[in-house]
């Protein structure tokens, strides 16, 4: 996903506004950018409180910087530049954190972003998006550079099961049918449970539906349909609990009067064995594997 | 006495007075703070100051200072200073981020301001603008390290459009500088970094006027000596003039203190006395800036390890 963010941002490289600021991250990534961008293209070295404050000053002048990082170094090391330099003035910084939830896998705890998005987003105006496919990185970088708000930009990798056929790229989609339960997923971790869903009957499977852009906004009329007939919602995501979609939607429904008899949440559980793994052994030890949540869904633990 | 030195007089008392009222009005501290860093924001926004330049306060707690500043320009009224740190104010009691266009940032969390400057420098540089960024900090803030990040970044990409100003009063939070975090002398530290580097009394206007003519190839860092609580004799370096309000004996006391500076100036600098009514002496290394300027450690001084 990150070779075709590149992509899209070289294609708006001749934008007289978009600076980028990286934290000394992109080798072997990022240099058609940097190649492409000259002097707007900044390293601003390991300090990345420095750069997210340099970032709300360039906003501050009307230029429309991207800040770029290991997840966890642009959204929690500089947490309070965040809040009191961009937010707090709804400067329009795009903080784009690679590696979303635990896509760094073995490289440790240090690594993973498991609580960015619910962090983030007690804060004033910024909104969060998670692509789930590569093929939605394009859109949303064109959607970010309209907008007039602080954002953040969780890359992580796409997982598109062979063969499948996604609808372009809005909030809220539908990616497959089922008359099982109503299953809604934040970001990419969406591929394996829809390949799961794809080999089950339809009239077992669930109702798969994924979501791009945190807090959500009111779901479609679709879902709430699906959501009637099954009476049943499961959200998963690869954050924890705490300020987490399934946190946002059970507020939501309870106070839009929509609640569904059964409602589970199935979110990242930390480091439950204390060892350390691949992003597919962490997703296991938290049951956000797709065999997990095919479980879940026919109406096992 | 000159016009221009009889004007700074005027001005500088003033706006002193002007500071104590409101503090005293609205029953607010941080008094000292403000009156270290009074005079450099007066001379900086009368006389150094244009129309393509703008200022960030990153020593929030100084609020007071600014927004007497901004009164003194006719950038705020009367009315808006009655209700500083009142309900429903524009004027809380660090700048806020929004409702005065001339303050780009709310700042009060220490180790912002250097950033946020360098980010509006560099930025008007890359939209081929005009004009400076200055940018005034405390002493004690420097224990921040994202001053320390800005400072390499500023020096890195030779942001010469921007200014660094260091009020240098001595005390902090809960102690002297010197007692809680040692970096004396700290122009020193600046040097070392390559940066040109100035060392100034911060009550003296010609002074601070003289240091702020010249631009160099990166940024310049202007180390200006102060005393916290300048010009009410009881607060001058006091650290309880940190954090508490004046009673109205106080209040008395304190303008009384600023008249007669006021009527002993003859060059905006506010005079101090001793108990005897003797002039005190100026509280900065009394170094011509120009020999300071020599004085400056050379980038090729630092041989190999600048690289």
């Amino acid at each position: 996903m990150r070779n075709v963010f590149c992509k899209s941002l070289v294609a708006q490289a001749r934008r007289p506004d978009f600076v980028f600021l990286t934290g000394d991250l992109g080798y072997k990534a990022l240099e058609p950018l940097r190649d492409a961008m000259g002097e707007r293209f900044l390293n601003a070295g390991i300090a990345e409180q420095n750069m997210v404050s340099v970032g709300a000053g360039l906003a501050r002048t009307g230029l429309r910087p991207w800040v770029y990082s290991i997840a966890p170094f642009v959204y929690a090391r500089p947490f309070e530049q965040i809040r009191s330099d961009i937010c707090l003035h709804g400067l329009p910084v795009v903080l784009v954190g690679n590696g979303g939830g635990y896509a760094y896998g073995v490289m440790g705890a240090t690594h993973h972003a498991i609580e960015d998005y619910g962090v983030l987003l007690g804060l004033p105006g910024l909104r969060a998006y998670a692509p789930a496919f590569d093929s939605d990185v394009e859109a949303m970088v064109t959607k970010l550079f309209a907008a007039a708000h602080p954002a953040y930009f969780r890359l992580g990798l796409s997982e598109l099961p062979e063969g499948a056929e996604v609808p372009p790229y809005v909030p809220w989609r539908k990616l497959c049918h089922g008359g099982g339960a109503t299953v809604l997923v934040v970001g990419p971790l969406v591929g394996g449970i829809l390949a799961t869903a794809l080999r089950q009957d339809e009239a077992r499977r669930p109702s798969l539906w994924l979501l791009t852009e945190l807090p959500p906004e009111e779901p479609p009329t679709e879902f709430l349909d699906d959501l009637r007939r099954s009476d049943h919602l499961i959200v998963v995501e690869e954050h924890v609990a705490h300020g987490g979609l399934g946190q946002m939607m059970a507020c939501a429904l309870l106070e839009s009067g929509r609640a569904p008899r059964r409602f589970v949440t199935r979110t990242a559980a930390g480091y439950v064995s204390g060892r350390y793994g691949s992003q597919k052994f962490h997703r296991s030890e938290s049951g956000l594997d797709a065999a997990s949540v095919a479980t879940l869904a026919a109406g096992g633990e | 006495m000159s016009h221009e030195n009889d004007q700074c007089g005027n001005l500088y008392c003033r706006a002193r007075q002007r500071l104590l009222q409101m503090h005293f009005e609205s029953g607010v501290g941080h008094i000292g703070g403000n009156l270290s860093s009074l005079d450099l924001m007066l001379c900086l926004h009368h006389k150094v100051i244009g129309r393509d330049d703008r200022f960030v306060l990153s020593k929030g707690h100084s609020a007071g200072a600014l927004y007497v500043t901004l009164w003194s320009l006719g950038m705020l009224q009367d009315d808006d200073l009655k209700r500083f740190h009142k309900d429903g104010t524009v004027l809380s009691g660090h700048p806020p981020s929004r409702g005065i266009d001339s303050v780009p940032f709310a700042t009060g969390s220490l180790g912002h301001g250097p950033s946020l400057a360098a980010g509006l420098a560099l930025g008007k540089r890359l939209r081929g603008e005009p004009g400076r960024v200055f940018c005034l900090t405390s002493d004690g803030e420097w224990n921040e390290g994202s001053c320390w990040e800005a400072l390499i970044f500023a020096q890195h990409h030779r942001l010469s459009n921007l200014s660094l100003i260091i009020d240098l009063n001595g005390l902090q939070g809960f102690g002297t500088t010197r007692e809680v975090a040692d970096l004396g002398p700290l122009a020193d530290k600046f040097r070392v970094f390559g940066l040109r580097t100035l060392e100034i009394d911060g009550h003296d206007p010609l002074a601070i006027r003289e240091a702020f003519i010249e631009t160099a190839g990166g940024p310049t860092v202007i180390v200006a000596t102060t005393l916290k609580g300048c010009g009410v004799s009881f607060m001058e370096n006091r650290m309880e003039w940190h954090y508490l309000p004046l009673d109205e004996d106080q209040y008395r006391r304190a303008i009384a203190d600023v008249r007669q500076a006021c009527e002993a100036t003859t060059t905006g600098r506010i005079m101090r006395f001793d108990e005897g009514g003797h002039v005190l002496p100026a509280p900065h290394r009394d170094v011509p800036l120009a020999h300071q300027e020599l004085a400056r450690v050379q980038p090729k001084d630092l041989g190999g390890r600048r690289a």
